[in-house]
């Protein structure tokens, strides 16, 4: 039971960070029909920016503040990043979406080779709180303290873009975006400001699933971004592109079953996780969240 | 009257198709202007032209300010209302987040009006507009263009669809919108037309072939050529 436990809450943990990353590739897609390739950048990155932040922060004597403020900075730095890339590569290209699929592949290689001639290839170690990598007792399973704060951050990303989406007009005119982007714009509303924004929330989730994953891995590397994008993809075809509760479910039946299966099957997870993929087109072509996918 | 909208020598490729092959419109200020033609002439890809929704090619103005390279949202924001062939209510929105979206950013929103003339819209305010009537998503359609104070409101087939009743309550929608607003409306039903409209602009292949009072399709025979329906004399 516990070992049971253990692989519930680190799939969980596994699909928290999978659901920040996919979170904004599904805003993106249903708002503005861009597939971006270049998401798994963001979150490269937001962590390169939180490691190197905490590098320079020595002054700070807490850890536990030093890297509250460094994930801060690379939050912050990655939603940047995001809105500059919509701005400067993505707006020039609207409608030409060929383009701007060839623009997204070509940024993501890119920043992998800019992270790797920067600060090598060679994967960098995150130095996080102590108390992360402690454990809790629930019942007889110990769970490394990191997996309640990525679900916890994943939470309240879900939280917070519900409510921003039902509660604000930024929000009501993305959900009638991603529902007919022409006639927003035929009600007098410019609607590239909502895609500057959309970009920007989606590079701060996925920037902070760069910081997390370098917590749950304990380490960052150049190809943490494009690994984790990869999972982000299916979880958003199977979720329903533009939905973000579809991603959150998609989420968490990926997590646990890359969880599961691994510890019954080992080396399997992944090859589960493609064929979930394909169970979940077959039986539903319009996905979870009867979104076409 | 002066003409609030002129446009001169409009062209629109879709894809291989040369849709609209140098259109001239005039919509004098005040009333109902009405766009006839057989279908796939080119009425709403006019329409969509002069929104700028489709690529287009050509003079656009708009009490003489030239507006054909302006993009969508800042043509409407001049003060032109749309209301869609289709309706194209947001339908995973409420009744109310579509008329709120619609609302401009400072302007005050003519709430009473839309109200007044669709007392349901209130009563399914929190209803998701995907799950109303086709009249009641034209009503929502309507409403959405209503609720600003426009220069010129586009209304594209209200009464497409919508059974015999419904036509009756839409016409005298546009009967009362008429007596403040312009609009320039493409309809099919010539009993509308005939009983609203102030000029009548007739499209063939892409042109416009006839400019006139609606009392034009009063003659059967011109009805019949420019139109094809009713018999020729």
């Amino acid at each position: 039971m516990s070992t049971f436990l253990l692989l519930t809450i680190t799939g969980l943990g596994l699909g928290a960070m999978y659901f920040l990353v996919a979170s904004g590739l599904s805003l993106i897609y249903g708002l503005m029909g861009v597939l971006n390739f270049a998401h798994g950048a963001f979150l490269t990155v937001g962590a390169y920016a939180t490691w190197f932040a905490e590098s320079k922060l020595g002054g700070i004597s807490s850890v536990t503040w030093r890297f509250v403020l460094a994930s801060l900075i690379g939050v912050l730095v990655g939603a940047a990043f995001a809105a500059l890339v919509e701005l400067v590569l993505i707006r020039p290209l609207y409608l030409r979406h060929i383009e701007q699929v060839l623009v997204t592949v070509g940024l993501s290689l890119a920043t992998v080779a800019l992270v790797q001639g920067i600060w090598g290839n060679d994967a960098r170690l995150y130095a996080v709180p102590p108390w992360l990598h402690q454990t809790t007792s629930v019942g007889s399973a110990s769970i490394p303290n990191d997996r309640w704060v990525e679900i916890a951050a994943a939470a309240l990303v879900l939280a917070g873009l519900k409510a921003f989406l039902r509660y604000t007009r930024y929000g009501l005119i993305i959900r009638a975006g991603v529902e007919n982007r022409a006639m927003v714009t035929a009600l007098g509303i410019d609607v590239r400001k909502a895609f500057t924004l959309v970009f920007a929330i989606g590079g701060l989730a996925a920037a902070l699933a760069g910081v997390l994953s370098g917590v749950y891995f304990s380490e960052v590397d150049p190809g943490r971004g494009t690994s984790l994008l990869i999972f982000a993809f299916i979880v958003v075809v199977i979720g329903g592109l533009g939905s973000i509760t579809g991603s959150a479910i998609a989420s968490v039946v990926v997590g646990l079953t890359q969880q599961y299966v691994n510890y019954y099957s080992p080396g399997v997870g992944d090859l589960s996780v493609v064929l979930l993929l394909a169970l979940v087109l077959l039986a539903r072509p319009a996905s979870l969240e009867g979104r076409t996918a | 009257m002066a003409g609030l909208l002129e446009v001169r020598d409009l062209h629109v490729y879709l894809g291989e198709s040369h849709v609209l092959q140098g259109v001239d419109l005039d919509v004098p200020a005040g009333g109902i202007t009405a766009l006839l033609g057989r279908n796939g002439v080119g009425k709403t890809t006019t329409l969509r032209a002069l929104l700028g929704l489709v690529s287009r090619r050509g003079s656009i103005r708009l009490e003489g300010d030239a507006i054909e390279r302006e993009a969508t949202h800042s043509i409407v924001q001049r003060g032109l209302g749309y209301v869609p062939e289709d309706r194209d209510v947001f339908a995973g929105l409420t009744v109310d987040e579509n008329l709120k979206l619609a609302a401009r950013d400072g302007e005050e929103a003519c709430y009473d009006l839309v109200y007044d003339l669709f007392p349901e819209l209130k009563q399914r305010g929190r209803q998701r507009a995907g799950t109303l009537s086709g009249g009641q998503q034209q009503m929502v359609a309507i409403g959405r263009a209503l609720l600003n104070r426009n220069r010129l409101l586009l209304i594209d087939e209200p009464t497409k669809g919508l059974a015999p009743a419904l036509v009756a309550d839409v016409a005298r929608v546009l009967e009362r919108i008429a007596e403040s607003e312009t609009a320039l409306l493409v309809e099919q039903n010539l009993a509308v037309v005939r009983r609203l409209a102030g000029a009548i602009v007739v499209l063939d292949q892409g042109r416009v072939v006839h400019t006139g009072p609606p009392t034009d399709l009063d003659d059967e025979a011109l009805v019949h050529r420019l139109l094809g329906v009713g018999h020729a004399a």
